[in-house]
């Protein structure tokens, strides 16, 4: 579902862009072409990696495994190993909030749970190929080391409040 | 050579020097991923199924969706003058600035690797670092539909709470980072 309207949305931008773009100025256009098939190129070995990544992810870890390994876990080793796996786990958010709930429904605190969110949504162990080639080492590094302070921070925070 | 070709582009130098030191990174990983593909899917062939039917799916993802982001992404820099960008989520756009890149990020728009090249092309335009942080960190985290998911199944205190505290820390964490990395921005801003 997500992913239709994704691809609906921007393939239209897309056409509709180029389009226009071609109407009023060929040479600008081309010239997008240009960026935009140099940036496939550079992108491709970090795509052929994230996809590996992504189906053994999904073939070797199974949602059961999260649960056990989370289930009744609360705590700071709760949170820690929740921001880890987070951090390298790679689930669409439409599965993974009812994941989440059914962790905390089995035992696990709401630090546990909001660690696991934060690190899920903001941080892409499979994704930093891709992240390095297009914003550098230094700000890639930074982003998702801080991401994980952020993610284990609002953990805590949420964990004493709720 | 083909550098020169492109005078409209800025920072491109730059580009293709991260360009060569991330090549060699990924020489060295691809094998050792594909390598490591290889052996487990050898010893666990219970998982050989569900692994290749991931891949494909998500190859099939990729098909669909990225094409039409290089394409968007190479007007964006066609059309679009440094000097806008530069205005609106440069130095001087203030709070401005940070509002706008909360915004953009918000937009339902996919996932996070759709956001790289976007982020990328932004920031050699002449964004701010810490605005583009706080628009890829927002493009995580902070989707329209995703809060209301992560209501309807975690209950709203839980998610106006965690929302809260995320655009706080992610505006401080913008700010920390742009100072961590700003010697390196301030030289690349002198060669081009």
């Amino acid at each position: 579902m997500e992913i239709n309207y994704t691809v609906v949305f921007i393939n239209a931008a897309a056409v509709i862009g180029l389009g226009l773009s071609f109407y009023k100025n060929k040479q600008k256009t081309r010239q997008a072409l240009k960026v935009a098939v140099k940036g496939l190129v550079k992108m491709a070995p970090a795509i052929l990696i994230l996809l590996i990544l992504v189906g053994l992810i999904m073939g070797f870890f199974k949602p059961e495994i999260i649960s056990s390994l989370l289930g009744d876990q609360s705590g700071a080793l709760g949170i820690a190993l929740a921001s880890v796996a987070g951090a390298i786990l790679m689930i669409p958010s439409l599965i993974a909030f009812p994941l989440t709930a059914s962790l905390v429904e089995s035992g696990a605190s709401i630090g546990v749970a909001a660690a696991f969110i934060t690190t899920l949504t903001m941080i892409g162990f499979v994704t930093l190929p891709i992240e390095i080639k297009e914003m550098g080492k230094k700000l890639t590094l930074l982003r998702n080391g801080l991401s994980f302070i952020i993610a284990v921070g609002i953990a805590l925070i949420m964990g004493a409040l709720l | 050579m083909n550098m020169d070709k492109q005078p409209g582009m800025m920072g491109q130098k730059k580009g293709n020097k991260d360009g060569e030191n991330t090549k060699k990174g990924n020489l060295f990983l691809l094998p050792a991923v594909v390598l490591a593909a290889v052996l487990l899917l050898y010893f666990f062939p219970e998982n050989r199924e569900k692994t290749l039917k991931a891949s494909y799916n998500f190859f099939i993802e990729i098909v669909l969706i990225l094409p039409g982001v290089l394409v968007l992404t190479g007007l964006f820099s066609a059309w679009v003058k440094n000097e806008t960008v530069v205005k609106y989520l440069g130095h001087a756009s203030g709070f401005g600035g940070v509002a706008l890149s909360f915004f953009l990020g918000m937009i339902p728009t996919g996932p996070l690797y759709v956001a790289f090249p976007i982020a990328g092309s932004l920031l050699k335009k002449g964004a701010r670092t810490s605005n583009i942080i706080i628009f890829l960190s927002s493009w995580a985290c902070i989707k329209l539909p995703q809060e209301l998911v992560e209501m309807r199944f975690m209950g709203i205190k839980f998610m106006v709470l965690r929302l809260i505290f995320t655009i706080l820390l992610v505006y401080l964490m913008g700010l920390f980072i742009e100072k961590a990395a700003g010697l390196n921005r301030a030289k690349r801003n002198d060669e081009s």
